[in-house]
């Protein structure tokens, strides 16, 4: 597929489903809100005036402002930067380790395949929101150790799906022909099937990007990670949690909702970059 | 029959070396604490030869391969340590609350299973129709929502402003009395003791909390019941089943569904996965007197062997169900027996 036909295929999935677009209007909006936030928002997200505590959204404030007077608007945009980079660096962290890993069992088999298939498994044997709260207890409760976290329970999809598409190529053509051409295995690797693999992994990526902003939000939901006043959405909902049974509803809906909008994008451009790269598997 | 019994105990073989990766990554976990412990646990005020005595009461002075042993015979002695901000046994506490977390996950898992396989079968056999496309959106949704924001959604509308549901406070309401302990269960227990009151008081307590944990897992049962049904349905056999006249409700129950069990258990045991994590979150909203409240109150206080002690329940917890869907599914497809 040549980049011209690459290209109308794109607009032809980007027009054909009105989902697929919404989500990457979805997309580009999280994306200016991450780079751009901090100069967007009307407010100082950490500026606290305590005459304006609790009031509901309102013409000044349109999200409201939360128990100490600040603007949930500002806070929930800021907030953007900080969730959508634990989440980035956590899946970026996975899949470099995870691909290499994965193409190494995939690649060789034999003790390299056994170890690392136990290494997974191992993973996969514990509920893996549990286990992340267990990590970050052993090292340590800090933003730095979310990521990590995150990054050990989405390792195993990541070398899983390595290692499987690796494995059907191990003998392909091209690689035997950059064999017989007296090309290391280490450069056959990189050069040769890392690139053929490419395209099912940045769909896992996609599919796996919600799933990781979903669970570093929950680990700072329950305390761990982001430190107050500092904005996430996870803290935010938590910090509002107590004021919903006397029905201040907007310092939860408004985090909670950037969070559910912000997951539901990334698993419609999951679905919609799978159909962009393998038009026949679509349903 | 023989077949089968040989079968289920090459499984439980296969289950013992996860057993022993979770126990590996479990004593991995609790040295991997940054800097010494031996100093960490001896207090501020500790001088050299204090910090020397925790370390040898610990045994943190031997090897690690020695470590490890201690570690795994204590396991074996049912003993995870002592809960720091208690000052009781780990396993004393989390066997105190294990009940009230397994009614509610339970629960979730129940209520989600009644809504989701009937959805997944109806929008199996009516592809494109309104339900269908229900079961989609909700698919879809309801794998973007969190759990904890879910859980406070709804007790803004039905105890705020609708006021139906009970304060959002744990098992109980404070003016009644908890049932005589047998099984742990608020519900099973009423029900022993003939207190219909304590019973329906349980029952409202129980139902926002429930609601929360179905919808969480309801999207995934509902998928997987929806591919397998219509994978069945596709089939040979339902083709002729069909042709022969057989009424409707037979061949999607008997036929279509019993076959279609396999991955909807398979993805059952995952769910349950899921669950035990998004417990955690449900239990802090609801105030929930269970495990995961407990886990949450030691990682603030810094209490590690009771965070470790919960994590590594909670994973043979998982090994074991996975173990009893394994044997379920041996137990009702043949096919199962014929594959090895």
């Amino acid at each position: 597929m040549n980049l011209k036909q690459t290209i109308r295929h794109f607009h032809y999935v980007l027009t054909e489903n009105p989902v697929t677009f919404f989500a990457f209007f979805l997309f580009g909006v999280i994306i200016l809100a991450a780079l751009f936030g901090p100069w967007l928002v009307p407010y100082d997200p950490l500026a606290t005036n305590a005459s304006i505590a609790l009031q509901p959204p309102n013409a000044s404030h349109i999200f409201g402002t939360d128990q100490l007077g600040r603007d949930v608007f500002s806070r929930v945009v800021v907030a953007t930067r900080l969730d959508l980079g634990i989440a980035t660096s956590a899946v970026a962290l996975a899949f470099v380790v995870g691909s290499a890993l994965g193409c190494m069992a995939g690649f060789f088999g034999g003790w390299a395949d056994r170890v690392i298939g136990r290494l997974s498994d191992t993973i996969m044997a514990f509920p893996l929101f549990v286990l992340a709260m267990g990590i970050v207890s052993a090292l340590g409760n800090s933003v730095e150790n979310i990521v990590y976290a995150t990054a050990i329970i989405n390792l195993p999809f990541y070398a899983r799906v390595a290692r499987a598409e690796t494995f059907v190529r191990r003998d392909a053509g091209f690689v035997q022909a950059a064999r017989l051409c007296g090309t290391s295995d280490a450069r056959i690797l990189t050069t040769q099937v890392f690139p053929n693999i490419l395209p099912p992994m940045m769909i896992q990526i996609s599919l796996n990007m919600g799933w990781a902003i979903l669970n570093a939000a929950g680990l700072s939901f329950i305390g761990l990670g982001v430190r107050p006043p500092d904005a996430e959405w996870g803290i935010m909902v938590a910090e509002g949690a107590s004021y919903i049974i006397s029905g201040e509803w907007w310092l939860v809906l408004f985090p909670g909702v950037a969070l559910m909008l912000c997951v539901f994008c990334f698993n419609l451009l999951g679905d919609g970059l799978r159909d962009l790269v393998d038009p026949l598997r679509r349903n | 029959m023989q077949a089968k019994v040989l079968q289920i105990s090459a499984r439980l073989l296969q289950s013992l070396p996860s057993i022993l990766g979770i126990v590996v990554i479990s004593f991995a976990l609790t040295r991997a604490l940054p800097g010494d412990p031996a100093v960490y646990f001896a207090g501020a005020m500790a001088d050299q030869a204090s910090i020397e005595q925790v370390r040898q009461a610990l045994g943190l002075d031997k090897t690690l391969l020695e470590q490890f042993f201690i570690y795994a015979k204590n396991l074996l002695n049912g003993d995870l340590g002592m809960s720091l901000s208690t000052g009781r046994p780990v396993l004393e506490e989390l066997l105190t609350r294990l009940p009230a977390s397994i009614e509610l996950t339970l629960m979730g898992l129940g209520l989600s299973i009644l809504i989701a396989v009937p959805l997944g079968i109806l929008a199996a056999t009516r592809p494109m129709s309104w339900i269908d496309h229900l079961c989609r959106i909700l698919v879809t949704a309801g794998v973007s929502l969190p759990t904890f924001f879910t859980g406070l959604f709804l007790i803004y509308i039905f105890y705020y402003l609708l006021g139906w549901a009970p304060s959002p406070l744990g098992r109980l309401d404070i003016i009644y009395l908890p049932p005589e302990h047998v099984t742990g269960s608020y519900l099973i227990d009423s029900l022993i003791a003939r207190d219909m009151e304590v019973f329906w008081a349980s029952l409202k307590q129980l139902i926002l909390p429930t609601v929360t944990l179905g919808l969480f897992a309801l999207a995934p049962i509902a998928r997987m019941t929806r591919a397998a049904m219509l994978n069945t349905l596709a089939s040979d056999y339902i083709r002729t089943a069909r042709a022969s006249g057989l009424a409707e409700t037979k061949l999607l129950i008997t036929y279509a569904l019993r076959n279609a069990m396999l991955p909807i258990l398979t993805t059952l045991g995952m769910v349950f996965s899921f669950l035990l994590g998004a417990n955690v979150l449900v239990e802090k909203v609801f105030s929930w007197p269970g495990i995961g409240s407990y886990a949450i109150e030691a990682l603030v206080a810094s209490d590690y062997a009771a965070v470790q002690g919960f994590v590594l329940s909670m994973a043979l917890l998982f090994t074991f169900v996975n173990l009893l869907v394994d044997i379920i599914l041996t137990l009702i497809d043949p096919r199962v027996a014929l594959d090895s």
